[in-house]
């Protein structure tokens, strides 16, 4: 843990990229966290006679075409936006993690059947999918979150089957099995624990892309309906204003968007450096 | 050769079912009846009954696949239930718009990448490297929308070098006569200069727009491959040898290095399609994705079953043509298979 700990330290001081993402992260959570409590003004609250503001003092990111706060929208639109991608990214960790783990463990049929459900979700281009599910499921933030982890899903899978398949005839595996572990025991208590942190880095990784994606669904007019402050439907209201100079109604979404995403690639970046030096691109 | 790409073609006939497979409970998936959905909701216990008949929906799930396969073979994508049109005609209508976007960001994203991952390989650690490191993760964090936006901004509106983001060609131009539907290239064979350039020029800002979003896959894979290649024992033989640095790095490093780059066009291209229907909302763009856009917001279920399966088949082709160029490429492939 100590030795873990002196090169997390060692790494972050090599990469200082990776320490200005942690600083963001912290940032993202804290507004996250606190964000509907710290608003300047109510994310709601409509007034015609401060339509279209520029930024100023009062209205830092200036105000929408029905005179609502942009800041405070933003800011009470992390929680959402976040709590989308993370919900997708934990169902495609948990069934990824398991079904993965299974398939390379116990080989044969389960990893025959596993693996065509992986090229069958792998052989649609993966937005397109998303939008397929929705559509077909019901227009829900649920039904987003799910197809988000849908389209996740084949990278924990992939990665957990090759993980868990180089580990299935290791000496430990063996020990395990000889003092009379059953099968499901050995794979929960022996491989799965195993392969967790090279599943951490790619949840860190998928991370940016899943709030890619479920933004770019609300972009589209899916899941998260208006007036909720969510940043993809913030950028689509704000489209229409680009054309006629009012570039703030859609840029400050946009930026805490790419802010966002930009910061969990860099941790996954960073994640891997950690935990697994020898990827490093 | 030819044994190869036949083989290939039946490795993807399993894909292809899966991907009919999935459209198919896509289709019957829909919330609530889809008889009732279909009838409207004036209609009467019969005429539902009616519909169900029609549709095919009392018979039962086997039989309805085949229907539905037997349907597809015809070229029958159902029909648009807001616009009574053929979903199958306007979607053949419409996949050159999509192509000429996907296809042209590829070309161009390729043409920064590659050399840019092959100069940050050949000098790691310099600040060409650095840079190529930052710009592609900040690249691949910018959503293709949010980027298409900041460019109709800055060059439309800022500086007006741009044109409006109104479709593929200007107000005054036509569409050129032609056969395939890419309107550059028919511009060119009709010999219309003014079309051709308002066609390109329409092109540009979606393209970069999407380029930008898949320089980064392709940059650190040509990058990661490089590095691998020069650092192996062929090339410090070619070296030793005395072979000059340039034919080093392209003609013995960068061959090999390309085939990893190749099997990353798969991913890439996952990304341009998807990535292709945010932009065609942004630039009015009358794509394919457009088109399953104007659907989802009317509930219209045909269009975009029959966009979810062109795209998903679009993609299965395209993965086909990298894995029978990955052959060409590399011989070695071709004997084993």
């Amino acid at each position: 843990m100590i030795a873990l700990l002196r090169h997390m330290r060692y790494v972050l001081s090599e990469n200082p990229v990776t320490l200005l993402a942690f600083a963001l992260f912290a940032v993202l959570v804290l507004a996250a966290v606190l964000g509907p409590s710290l608003t300047p003004h109510d994310p709601l609250a409509t007034d015609s006679t401060r339509a279209l503001q520029p930024p100023s003092a009062t209205y830092w990111f200036g105000t929408d075409q029905i005179g609502r706060d942009v800041f405070s929208r933003v800011l009470v639109a992390t929680r959402l936006d976040l709590a989308i991608a993370m919900a997708a990214v934990v169902i495609a960790f948990v069934f990824g993690a398991l079904g993965g783990a299974a398939a390379g463990y116990f080989g044969g049929w389960t990893e025959r059947v596993i693996s065509r459900l992986v090229d069958t979700v792998m052989a649609f281009p993966l937005f397109v999918l998303a939008m397929g599910i929705v559509a077909s499921m019901g227009n829900t933030v649920g039904n987003i979150v799910l197809a988000t982890g849908i389209i996740n899903f084949p990278i924990y899978a992939r990665v957990a089957r090759a993980e868990a398949n180089i580990r299935r005839n290791a000496g430990f595996i063996e020990a395990a099995r000889l003092s009379g572990n059953g099968e499901a025991r050995i794979l929960l208590m022996h491989i799965v624990p195993n392969i967790l942190p090279i599943m951490a880095v790619q949840m860190s990784l998928t991370m940016g892309y899943a709030i890619l994606n479920a933004a770019g669904l609300s972009f589209i007019g899916l899941g998260v309906r208006p007036p909720t402050p969510e940043w993809g439907i913030m950028v689509a209201e704000g489209a229409a204003f680009i054309v006629s100079g009012e570039w703030w109604v859609a840029l400050f979404p946009g930026l805490a968007l790419m802010l966002a995403v930009f910061c969990f690639n860099l941790l996954g970046d960073g994640f891997r450096d950690i935990l697994d030096p020898r990827k490093r691109t | 050769m030819l044994r190869f790409i036949l083989k290939r073609l039946a490795a993807a006939l399993p894909t292809v079912f899966g991907v009919l497979v999935v459209t198919f409970v896509m289709a019957r998936a829909l919330p609530g009846d889809p008889a009732a959905y279909f009838a409207g909701p004036a209609a009467t216990r019969e005429a539902i009954e009616q519909i169900r008949a029609k549709l095919g929906l009392d018979k039962s799930v086997p039989e309805q696949f085949g229907i539905y396969l037997r349907d597809l073979a015809q070229g029958e994508f159902g029909k648009s239930l807001s616009t009574g049109q053929s979903v199958g005609r306007e979607l053949v209508t419409r996949l050159p718009a999509s192509l000429e976007l996907v296809l042209g960001a590829l070309l161009l994203s390729m043409a920064i990448a590659i050399p840019l991952g092959v100069l940050a390989a050949t000098r790691p650690g310099s600040w060409i490297d650095h840079t190529a490191r930052v710009v592609t993760t900040a690249g691949v964090s910018l959503p293709a929308f949010f980027t298409g936006l900041v460019l109709i901004y800055v060059f439309y509106y800022l500086l007006g070098w741009a044109p409006a983001p109104m479709g593929r060609l200007d107000a005054f131009a036509s569409a050129p006569p032609g056969l395939t539907g890419f309107y550059v290239i028919d511009a060119l064979i009709a010999g219309e200069g003014e079309t051709f350039i308002s066609a390109v020029s329409q092109l540009i800002l979606p393209i970069v727009a999407l380029a930008i979003f898949t320089l980064a896959p392709l940059a650190r894979m040509t990058r990661a491959a490089m590095l691998e290649v020069l650092a192996s024992d062929f090339i410090r033989t070619a070296r030793a040898s005395g072979l000059p640095p340039s034919m080093v790095t392209y003609r013995y490093a960068f061959r090999n290095a390309l085939l990893p780059v190749i099997t990353t066009l798969g991913m890439v291209f996952s990304f341009l399609l998807g990535g292709a229907v945010l932009v065609e909302k942004v630039f009015a763009w009358p794509g394919i994705g457009a088109f399953a856009i104007e659907a989802l917001i009317a509930s219209d279920y045909a269009p975009i079953q029959g966009f979810v399966l062109t795209m998903a088949l679009l993609y299965v082709a395209l993965n086909l043509v990298i894995d029978v160029l990955y052959g060409v490429i590399d011989p070695r492939v071709g004997l084993e298979a």
